[in-house]
């Protein structure tokens, strides 16, 4: 199960690229690009973060399908709860 | 057909989990997952009791028009502790963290389960979470309903809405905990040969349900958190003065409370699918279809809580998309019943206690889905919505089916757990008495609700007298159904007839131990290979 | 008999590597239960922000840009030091999974100081919610934002304060002598939950510090 696993490599190399996509969101935040593509950009960066931190040093790259399923299931749910929630406060008032 | 290699004929020398140790230490620090759900039963029918009382003080109050028993906040707290008490501190540990507790490891082939230390920790979160909910109640209680909608619960009640809605965090905690502890034991600790097409379907349901309780609790935690910091604060995301929205709450409580109820209910078909087999003699008819309608109902589950917000707010665009997805949701539930229906067909049928139980599980929960059908239906709902009708259909649901359930589910295990048989004829006659005070309680609340008595009300018009008389009748003859098990089980832990390893003649690998179990369950790992419900008379595999 | 006093306690397990399964699976549920535990937050949020813009670019802009972002960093090294000690004890380096974890310790204690500072700050300018909280000229949704923003990170840094925990009961473990390659999972396992708790706050940064820059 944990016959593998990333390298001291690796991990100096992932860590590099998490900086790197810190920076860049920090400096993405001034771009003067309208607010709803500053907030896409910032939540695309952290999306990879998290990818990166979950594959890399969380080790799912190299797990099983049955944790991976577990891994994403909270995410699936949780955005079952956000949409739908979501979903009634954007019809308001829309169609009667 | 065995399901063990080379079962051992002679006196089994492992001493029985309740033998191993006589010491209140050897309880309260056990680590036996038998034993710990003796601690939760005995837990859960120590609150059972208390909302019960509550219930009773409710329906004698409600024997006349007038509100002369109680007054109005009285009441109100009242409804609160019945609920409260009775969703949290009964029905949602109840088949899982008692029976499921004592019974999964067994079934599975497995000591115990995955996690010991972490089980019994679990029911000291319960009984923490269980003492605050006490000592709120008995500071005066809560006045918002279970339910905790804001503003009210946030901002305006003057009850101790905080040490109760801390006491259900604690008490949720513990859900998970079970939850957790169930999903890894059914994936890791399986016996060999014990593949997923050969687990017995009470299994199925209660791998269904973790996978709810693990989800779906959550929520509910940081929704009471967030009430709590809202009361504690003086400000909150509910406040309406800050642009908050309170339905922000429902739609957070209800994500949860929702699945809420299919963690109450889908133990319960778990144990139907079993007394249904042992009792017909007969395989359950479409095993795979009932296992899967056992995810599906899960998943679904997710999907609905809209339904119970049809006339808070919403939008209408929101409502009809959650009508559509409830109407969804009835279908695994439906193919259940069917399959339990088949499986009695042509069974060689034996009426003992538990098969009554299910039988009257089947009849009450086709009766409560049915309604939910019509209250998933939009201009029904406008019309019924917070009246009787709706507390009838989903006591139909949790007595008429969970807690039927339940009952079944300790008689058809109460020779693992006491080594003891009760007396049938004893038991038979209270089960048909708890049908009976049943349907007379809950039955006259259909009417009720469709004729427009509203639900959380003391005074009712004149004209509704009869029928709240005919149902508080009914709730006394079903206290009588309630407590009589209580007797001749005591009884007969101490007295009854001593019981074999499988009294029954079922199938599944926990009647293939002495009864009351051994202490670590199995003198040797069992092999399994054959199919959950291989009964000899002949009968097709599924 | 089976209790908990019992050291050690009677396994329901085959082997270790099953048990070892068992632990990893275990806190990859326990995980899930936490996305959704913050989850109810996240929604609360992206409701609220899509209803009030002004109110949360108002709110995040009496942020401190670079306590978030030094916040961030901090965090993010923490993980790589945690990483690098489950390294350290695949090769049974004791002395380095020490190090390594003190190091990662460390910056978690820094965050928290940093944070406890932040609190401070909000505290004089009254950006506490509550009857001293003073808009700053903008509209009383700035303080549903300010709401979030203590709720959000308030729940994280009660999880950096249990990682805190668990850190400090690693390095007892490996001081004395009961973390090696065969007993791995304690840190791998601790690790996991730290990482999650990190990520976490990745999402938290972008989302309360960057919204109007």
């Amino acid at each position: 199960m944990h016959s593998a696993g990333p390298t001291k490599p690796v991990l100096y190399v992932t860590y590099a690229a998490l900086m790197g996509l810190l920076g860049l969101s920090a400096w993405a935040a001034y771009w003067p690009i309208g607010q709803l593509w500053n907030f896409a950009i910032a939540l695309l960066i952290a999306a990879i973060k998290t990818a990166l931190v979950f594959f890399i040093f969380m080790q799912l790259r190299y797990q099983r399908g049955l944790i991976r399923v577990f891994a994403a299931a909270g995410f699936f749910w949780l955005a079952i709860a956000g949409i739908l929630t979501f979903s009634d406060y954007i019809t308001r008032g829309a169609l009667f | 057909m065995s399901l063990l290699v080379t079962p051992p004929e002679i006196e089994t020398p492992m001493p029985s989990y309740l033998e191993s140790g006589h010491t209140v230490r050897s309880w309260l620090l056990t680590l036996d997952h038998k034993r710990i759900g003796l601690l939760y039963m005995a837990a859960i029918t120590f609150f059972f009791t208390i909302a019960a009382i509550a219930a009773a003080l409710m329906r004698i109050e409600l024997l006349t028009p007038q509100g002369d028993l109680v007054t109005s906040d009285m009441y109100n707290r009242l409804f609160t502790v019945h609920g409260v008490l009775m969703v949290w501190f009964f029905l949602i540990p109840s088949i899982p963290s008692a029976l499921g507790n004592f019974v999964i490891p067994m079934m599975i082939g497995a000591r115990d389960v995955a996690f010991p230390r972490l089980n019994l920790f679990s029911w000291y979160l319960f009984m923490a979470g269980g003492l605050l909910a006490l000592y709120s109640i008995l500071g005066g209680g809560v006045d918002t309903g279970w339910t905790f909608y804001t503003p009210y619960s946030s901002t305006y009640s003057n009850s101790h809405v905080m040490a109760m809605a801390v006491g259900v965090f604690i008490a949720g905690f513990s859900s998970i905990a079970t939850g957790l502890n169930f999903i890894v034991t059914i994936h890791k600790l399986r016996a060999p040969g014990m593949t997923w097409s050969r687990l017995p379907l009470f299994l199925w349901s209660l791998y269904a349900t973790s996978l709810i309780l693990v989800l779906a609790t959550p929520v509910l935690a940081i929704t009471l958190v967030l009430i709590t910091l809202e009361r504690v604060f003086g400000v909150g995301i509910f406040d309406p003065k800050l642009g908050g929205d309170p339905l922000l709450f429902q739609h957070l409580f209800w994500f949860y409370s929702h699945p809420a109820v299919y963690i109450m209910i889908l133990p319960g078909m778990g144990v139907v699918s079993e007394t249904m087999a042992v009792f017909s003699r007969k395989p359950v008819f479409g095993y795979r279809v009932v296992a899967a309608s056992s995810l599906a109902i899960a998943i679904l589950g997710f999907l609905v809580w809209g339904h119970h917000m049809f006339v808070s707010g919403q939008s209408v665009y929101a409502g009809v998309v959650f009508s559509l997805l409830s109407f969804l949701v009835a279908v695994p539930s439906a193919i259940k019943v069917f399959s339990w229906t088949a499986t009695l067909y042509r069974g060689q049928i034996s009426f003992e206690t538990p098969l009554i139980y299910s039988l009257g599980f089947i009849g009450l929960f086709t009766i409560g889905g049915l309604t939910g059908l019509f209250l998933a239906a939009l201009p029904v709902d406008v019309h019924v919505h917070d009246t009787y009708f709706v507390v009838a259909h989903f006591h139909y649901i949790m007595v008429g089916g969970m807690v039927l359930a339940y009952m079944g589910g300790v008689h058809y295990w109460w020779p693992k757990i006491s080594g003891r048989l009760y007396h049938e004829w004893t038991a038979r006659i209270a089960a048909i008495i708890t049908f009976i005070g049943f349907n007379l309680t809950f039955f006259p609340q259909f009417v009720l609700g469709y004729l427009g008595m509203p639900r959380r009300y003391h005074m009712y018009p004149e004209q509704f007298q009869t029928l709240n008389v005919l149902s508080t009748a009914g709730a006394s003859i079903l206290g009588v159904g309630y407590a009589l098990p209580l007797f001749y089980l005591g009884w007969s832990f101490f007295y009854g007839r001593k019981a074999g390893p499988n009294p029954w003649g079922a199938t599944g690998l926990e009647w293939q131990t002495a009864s009351p179990a051994p202490e670590h369950n199995f003198e040797t790992t069992p092999v399994v290979t054959t199919g959950p419900y291989a009964y000899p008379e002949g009968n097709d595999m599924p | 008999m089976s209790d908990i006093l019992l050291e050690p306690p009677p396994s329901p397990f085959v082997d270790a590597k099953q048990h070892s399964e068992a632990n990893h699976l275990g806190m990859w549920v326990f995980l899930a239960t936490e996305i959704l535990f913050f989850g109810g937050l996240f929604s609360a949020y992206t409701v609220y922000r899509w209803s009030t813009p002004e109110a949360f670019a108002q709110g995040s802009g009496h942020l401190e840009y670079w306590i978030g972002t030094v916040n961030t960093a901090v965090l993010l090294t923490s993980s790589l030091f945690v990483a690098l000690a489950d390294l350290a004890v695949k090769r049974d380096d004791r002395r380095w999974v020490t190090l390594h974890l003190a190091a990662a310790w460390l910056l978690g204690a820094l965050f928290l100081a940093l944070k406890a500072y932040e609190y401070n700050q909000k505290y004089l300018d009254h950006l506490v919610p509550g009857p001293n909280f003073d808009p700053h000229g903008g509209a009383p949704q700035v303080q549903l934002f300010m709401f979030l923003y203590f709720a959000m990170t308030g729940l994280h840094a009660v999880h950096m304060l249990f990682g805190l925990g668990a850190l400090l009961w690693l390095l007892w473990l490996n001081h004395r002598g009961r973390v090696s390659s065969h007993r791995a999972d304690a840190v791998a396992v601790v690790g996991l939950y730290w990482h999650f708790v990190d990520c976490v706050w990745i999402f938290l940064y972008p989302l309360l510090y960057l919204v109007a820059r």
